[in-house]
């Protein structure tokens, strides 16, 4: 009797305690409700390393853009292609996402990206002129901007000063002719287990920074037709296909090496055509009494020091983002020279921008000074979508003329021949555009 | 009347699945051959064309079509007898009464099977590496130079049939191994009471039981073995000189990597035509033979 009249008795204060409880409940969500809805989610499609790291970086940004929130998330970057693809199809496509920029010509030729001119002239942080012009120019197509570039990539050479010294030369060389005969004389050592130099034929990279020392375009008339044919890339090609055959470069490819940096150690090849993710990978790898026996030099050109490709990943806005402009803020955010100091020294990706290089730990860094040198010589890759596949091509023939001993001529000619062809439908979009 | 409308009900659920799973895709994939779908084609309808057969005309004047064909079939023609061959083998010492700690090394023979790929890939470019290769070495102490397996374009192919035939052959031989014990003991029994020896009981008791699981495996090996893709995907991405490209291989690249869905459709009817055909081909022979 007693238990249920207290039960009773105590019955409405608990109610009244959960009508209380609830309203509050009501009152906060609705406050966030109302803060949600002021507060913009950025999606940030990043990949590989470089979005493991750019997680580090964004609580600063959020700290000083009160009201944005960015979301990473993180492709790998064998599976990137395809999502990006797919999402494109699929209407789900990010805010913001890194892009390699080879891949700007195809999702610019889906329309799914946002121009960045009008952003880029008000802008008080990205100043187009401070950037390395060969890699701006990969962003533009067609008159107009589609990226803004984050760190860059390129090819030039690695090689073993004491190997080198050995076979009596002391600085590396700056030109076709100079590396042939250096070449030449570690070959003329003949040590059974060295190679002069690696070009592994599973890459198509070194061969492509050669042809695009030429003057020629490798694609000619809009990017209809295949100029392989082209006395520059002849010429390229032929250079690339002699280290073969003269035996400076052994006919292998990375699957058979395995362990490049051990075998660099061993001297197994004293050249290495290669990118900057090698410099952290041989300081690393490398014991610390060979340190000094390896550095890096810019890519030798036909009659000096030559161009090399311009790779690397830009930050692009998608034209289907309702928050272009937050997503702009963190391009500029992540484009100041200090923030690329400090993702330069948690990934080693080198800076786009001039600026971000007057710093006393990278002018410091013997081994990337060829880079800063060879980034003011980069040049893009021909800018249509099919390029990917035209370069994959390129490989294909190379290793067909290496192995089979095809002539310069003769690969130059079939590779004009699949690249017409896989350009057919771009000739008929082109064609149509302008008839109608 | 009634009862035909009960069966329906019942196997309604199942082909409404097999037909939103995998005849409208058939049949969209089919559509989507005679097309050139592609990158262009996602962006603006506009700009795919009604192509009819030219997908299948042009493959058929692509070399690295025939090159694939040429590479599926040595991998098959090549690979099925070894791997059956291999499993049968493994299947009778496993089977014998001599052997010890059996279900030790059943599971052992097994694991390759259930192993992820990509693991045993890593393991098996290390023992396939030219200078410090665990099979060079043992081919050295025979005497024989070193080869370049995964390197040298006639070497390639080898490898990874020694690769696919490692990582297969556990399956059919579990199979096989469920035959053998399932014959009648009283059948060696009185094979033996006629006088025969060992050879000939296996000759004339093993082999006949065996028919109908022989010729079941046979088809799903070859069915599977067409379907090379894994191998050379992990091992050599097609490579050297594309000489471990399969018909498979070449689909996903035309397909996922360049994205023109059209020809890749293509190329995935011609692949299922052809195991089809040969599937109908074994199926007739074995009928022929008098198997059920």
């Amino acid at each position: 009797m007693v238990g249920s009249d207290r039960v009773s008795s105590s019955r409405p204060t608990l109610s009244k305690t959960a009508v209380l409880g609830v309203f509050a409940a009501l009152l906060i969500a609705a406050g966030c409700e109302r803060a949600s809805s002021r507060e913009i989610i950025l999606r940030f499609w990043a990949m590989g390393r470089e979005g493991e790291v750019v997680t580090g970086l964004l609580p600063e940004f959020e700290r000083t853009h009160p009201g944005i929130r960015v979301k990473v998330q993180q492709l790998p970057w064998t599976a990137a292609h395809e999502k990006l693809l797919t999402a494109f199809a699929g209407e789900v496509t990010p805010d913001i996402c890194q892009l390699g920029n080879t891949w700007i010509p195809e999702l610019v030729a889906l329309d799914a990206l946002e121009p960045l001119d009008r952003y880029v002239a008000s802008s008080p942080i990205v100043d187009a002129t401070d950037y390395f012009a060969g890699i701006w120019d990969t962003n533009r197509i067609g008159g107009k901007l589609y990226g803004v570039p984050w760190y860059v990539d390129t090819r030039l050479v690695f090689y073993r000063r004491d190997l080198l010294r050995d076979a009596g030369f002391s600085a590396p060389p700056r030109s076709w002719h100079e590396w042939t005969q250096m070449l030449a004389a570690i070959e003329r050592q003949s040590r059974p287990d060295r190679h002069a130099i690696l070009l592994p034929l599973n890459e198509v990279e070194p061969l492509l920074a050669l042809a695009l020392q030429g003057d020629e375009p490798l694609l000619r008339d809009d990017g209809r037709w295949g100029n392989f044919r082209s006395g520059g890339f002849r010429r390229a090609l032929a250079f690339y296909l002699e280290m073969f055959q003269r035996g400076w470069a052994p006919v292998v490819a990375n699957a058979a090496i395995s362990n490049v940096w051990n075998e660099f150690g061993r001297g197994r090849f004293v050249f290495y055509v290669s990118g900057p993710w090698n410099i952290g990978e041989l300081q690393r790898r490398l014991p610390a009494d060979q340190q000094q026996s390896w550095t890096t030099a810019p890519l030798p050109g036909p009659d000096g020091p030559g161009a090399s490709i311009a790779g690397g990943s830009s930050l692009v806005v998608f034209r289907a983002s309702r928050h272009q402009a937050a997503a702009w803020r963190l391009i500029e955010f992540l484009s100041q020279p200090t923030v690329q100091r400090h993702f330069h020294a948690l990934t080693g990706d080198l800076p786009p921008r001039r600026a971000s290089w007057q710093d006393p730990q990278l002018a410091a860094d013997a081994h990337a000074r060829a880079f800063r040198e060879q980034l003011e010589r980069v040049k893009p890759a021909p800018k249509v979508p099919e390029w990917e596949r035209i370069a994959a091509e390129m490989r294909l023939v190379a290793e067909r003329a290496v192995r089979r001993g095809l002539s310069a001529q003769d690969a130059a000619r079939e590779l004009d021949a699949r690249t017409d062809q896989i350009l057919e439908k771009r000739r008929w979009i082109l064609t149509r555009r302008d008839g109608g | 009347m009634k009862s035909a409308a009960a069966a329906w009900c019942f196997v309604a659920p199942a082909l409404v699945v097999i037909g939103l799973f995998f005849i409208a895709p058939v049949i969209v994939a089919l559509a989507m051959s005679l097309t050139d779908f592609d990158i262009y084609a996602l962006a603006d309808r506009g700009n795919l064309r009604l192509v009819g057969l030219r997908n299948y005309a042009q493959l058929l004047q692509t070399p690295l079509f025939w090159q694939a064909l040429g590479n599926t079939f040595y991998f098959v023609v090549v690979g099925v007898p070894l791997s059956i061959g291999v499993s049968f083998g493994t299947a009778l010492l496993l089977h014998s009464r001599v052997t010890r700690f059996q279900a030790a090394f059943r599971t052992a023979l097994f694991a390759p099977v259930v192993t992820t790929l990509v693991a045993v890939a890593v393991i098996w470019r290390y023992l396939l590496h030219p200078h410090y290769g665990l099979l060079n070495y043992g081919l050295g102490r025979l005497g024989v130079p070193p080869i370049d397996w995964l390197g040298d374009p006639s070497w390639a192919m080898p490898a990874i049939i020694l690769l696919a035939v490692w990582k297969n052959f556990g399956y059919n031989m579990v199979i096989f191994l469920v035959g053998l014990q399932s014959i009648p003991e009283p059948l060696y029994e009185a094979a033996r009471i006629d006088g025969a020896s060992a050879l000939r009981q296996f000759r004339h008791v093993t082999l006949p039981t065996l028919v109908p699981i022989v010729t079941m495996v046979n088809i799903l090996t070859i069915a599977g073995y067409f379907q090379l893709f894994a191998e050379p995907y992990v091992m050599t991405q097609g490579g050297p000189l594309q000489s471990t490209v399969s018909v498979l291989y070449f689909m996903y690249e035309e397909g996922f990597k360049w994205w023109n869905l059209g020809s890749a459709s293509a190329v995935a009817f011609l692949l299922f035509l052809l195991i089809f055909g040969v599937t109908a081909v074994q199926l007739w022979l074995s009928r022929w033979q008098g198997v059920p």
